[in-house]
């Protein structure tokens, strides 16, 4: 599995790790990762530890999941980015609509 | 399973007559059709006429033996699977293996079992049918995907006349864009503004194939489009914003790099949202300025929160602007390594000969060990003279029969409106009405657009040209006057224009004035008109340009005017 799932025991933080390359092959994977949840997190946690390569596609990803968290209301953190990863979302400038760390 | 008990037509080729009727009374008692042959001959002659689904094959025949009859009905039957059971009395396996070699699919020994044959007919129908299965969708796949390179090519077609209408053949532009990137969502569009700028855009839609290039066209054509009528960078960024907003899905956006080379001004206006880098290369340092998206990408955020903030930088004859899509620098090798920003400056520091520039960057690309990637676009741009520039002609559909020549009218532009409104090509199009000033609209346009910059930004905003001395004062100039405009306060520019007839031509007269606090008319007018300032190219420019300019009210007022002879 390349996206991996984990919601907190109170149900009110959602993590969604992705490993390897994050790109439209994820596509299906990840939006079924918030979509199949009955219950709506409060906060979403996009950890990008093991993920090698980001591309536009992904970022495209991202904003779906933004936006199904409630677009600028959302609280959606993108965490552990490597330096490319890294490179990618400071180009197209998503700082500006993710806190990325 | 209808369609599995569906009767077949069987040919039998047996040289016994007794076996031949045993075997035909069996097949045709399970609800088959049956012909018979008594020779390899005669088998391969009925396959032809009749093409039957399935051979029972004696191996011994006279005439033409089962082994080289199997071998031509194969042959004949091409793709098609047409099983062929060997009917054989022969027990060694060197014997039952040349059937096999020969094109049979299995075998039946004598004394002949009814229930085997039917369950062996039934198996090699089963693989009969699978095949059929497989070559129909494989002829299907085919079908669809030449319907699909078919639609490809059609929609390449439309798709570059639209994206082609513009002037990517002008002298001072090279290009490359691999022949289908546009289906990866890469998009170059250039114009040139009325007053003779040129827009240029280097754009990436996000993803791949047909849902990446359908944003193209709308993008396109409000690029051409407010081009053509004189916009800004920053209104028609906005515009481009919101379209793409409104008709694209969220997750799905543009990202872009938007320049405004003035030929005139010697500068380049420029927008970055979301593009890698580009780069300012400056011939007489070598030095290049990297162009760093400041921006989201098109189409992400809603009006309020768009961004349409430029950067202006000044350029001298020569320069050049480089833009590249992230295709290049986005790169793998087979470790999955990405080419990288530092091997394309790398490049750039290796580079003697600027034209050699795309070359090297591609045999950089495929000596990476990069597969070849249908997504990589790069242009160039370079600042020309001005008049080694031809701006397309302008179009204009209507006949002249309505045209207005006597007439006045006065705006007057106040704070408010001046922070976020550009009256020029509202102004333009007004002007565009009058056929005698057609011939001449180049030069009127620049010359209405020096006059409501300087009116705005010396008069009303008391910039000071002589800030524009040296690059680092170029830009902090650009910075002031976004911090001021956006402080504003009071203040107006007046536009006056005057259209009146003389004799069978004309005069336009355009005076304008601003609120600020003037300027020494003496001594900007003692300068030398020709010259390679950064600055106070504007008043030289309208004093080239017009018939006659003079200024009045310590430069507050300037009064200028085109003349027309009559039209032929």
């Amino acid at each position: 599995m390349s996206v991996v799932t984990e919601v907190s025991p109170d149900g009110q933080k959602l993590t969604i790790s992705i490993k390897g390359r994050f790109d439209f092959g994820r596509h299906q994977e990840f939006r079924e990762s918030y979509e199949r949840l009955n219950k709506k997190p409060d906060s979403i946690v996009v950890d990008l530890k093991d993920a090698t390569y980001l591309d536009s596609s992904a970022l495209g990803m991202l904003l779906l999941l933004r936006d199904h968290a409630g677009g600028d209301d959302s609280d959606v953190r993108v965490i552990n980015s490597n330096s490319d990863v890294r490179k990618i979302l400071a180009i197209s400038n998503f700082d500006k609509l993710f806190d990325i760390s | 399973m209808q369609s599995i008990e569906a009767p077949l037509c069987v040919l039998i080729a047996e040289d016994g007559t007794s076996d031949r009727m045993l075997l035909s009374s069996i097949v045709r008692r399970q609800g088959h059709e049956v012909l018979t042959a008594s020779n390899g001959a005669e088998a391969v002659e009925l396959f032809i006429q009749q093409r039957p689904h399935l051979v029972l094959m004696d191996a011994m025949m006279p005439v033409m033996d089962g082994f080289e009859a199997a071998r031509q009905i194969k042959r004949l039957a091409g793709e098609a699977l047409v099983p062929i059971i060997f009917l054989t009395s022969l027990t060694q396996s060197e014997a039952l293996a040349r059937c096999l070699e020969a094109g049979g699919d299995d075998f039946l020994a004598k004394p002949y079992s009814p229930v085997i044959l039917a369950a062996k007919i039934k198996a090699m129908d089963r693989l009969r049918r699978l095949q059929e299965t497989v070559l129909q969708q494989r002829d299907q796949i085919t079908q669809h995907h030449d319907y699909l390179l078919n639609e490809q090519r059609v929609a390449k077609a439309v798709f570059d006349k639209v994206a082609h209408s513009g002037c990517l053949n002008a002298p001072n532009i090279r290009y490359l864009q691999s022949p289908y990137a546009l289906f990866n969502g890469d998009l170059l569009l250039a114009a040139f503004t009325p007053t003779g700028d040129m827009h240029v855009l280097l754009g990436d839609f996000t993803g791949h194939g047909l849902p990446a290039a359908v944003g193209a066209m709308p993008l396109a054509e409000v690029f051409y489009g407010m081009t053509a009528k004189g916009y800004g960078l920053p209104e028609t960024l906005r515009e481009m914003n919101a379209k793409l907003k409104r008709i694209l899905p969220v997750g799905m956006f543009c990202c872009a790099t938007l320049l405004c080379l003035s030929f005139q001004r010697r500068a380049v206006e420029v927008w970055n949202g979301g593009m890698p880098d580009g780069y300012l290369h400056r011939l007489a340092s070598g030095e290049r300025v990297p162009l760093v998206a400041h921006h989201l990408p098109l189409g992400v955020l809603g009006a309020e929160a768009f961004d349409d903030r430029t950067e202006v930088f000044p350029m001298a004859l020569g320069d050049r602007v480089f833009l590249l899509s992230d295709g290049v620098i986005d790169t793998c090798d087979a470790n999955e390594q990405l080419f990288g920003v530092e091997r394309l400056q790398q490049v750039f520091a290796a580079n003697r000969e600027p034209d050699l520039l795309f070359e090297e960057i591609q045999r950089a690309l495929s000596e990476f060990g990069g597969d070849a990637r249908d997504d990589v676009s790069m242009v160039e741009v370079s600042l020309l003279e001005a008049r080694q520039l031809t701006p397309p002609a302008l179009v204009y559909s209507d006949s002249g029969q309505s045209c207005p020549l006597d007439w006045s009218v006065s705006f007057e532009y106040r704070a408010a409106t001046l922070k976020r409104f550009n009256p020029l090509p509202y102004l333009l199009q007004l002007l565009q009405e009058v056929h005698g000033l057609r011939a001449q609209s180049g030069a009127l346009y620049s010359v209405l657009a020096e006059l409501y910059s300087n009116a705005l930004e010396h008069g009303v905003l008391g910039l000071d040209s002589s800030l524009k001395r040296d690059a680092q004062g170029f830009s902090r100039y650009y910075r002031e006057r976004a911090v001021r405009l956006e402080a504003l306060q009071e203040g107006f520019v007046r536009v006056h224009l005057q259209v009146e007839p003389q004799g069978a031509g004309g005069r336009l007269l355009i005076r304008v004035e601003d609120s600020g606090g003037g300027f020494d008319v003496g001594r900007v007018m003692a300068r030398p008109v020709e010259g390679d300032r950064l600055s106070g190219r504007g008043v030289s420019l309208i004093r080239q340009l017009s018939q006659r300019a003079s200024w009045s009210d310590d430069g507050r007022s300037v009064c200028v005017e085109f003349s027309w002879e009559p039209l032929a």
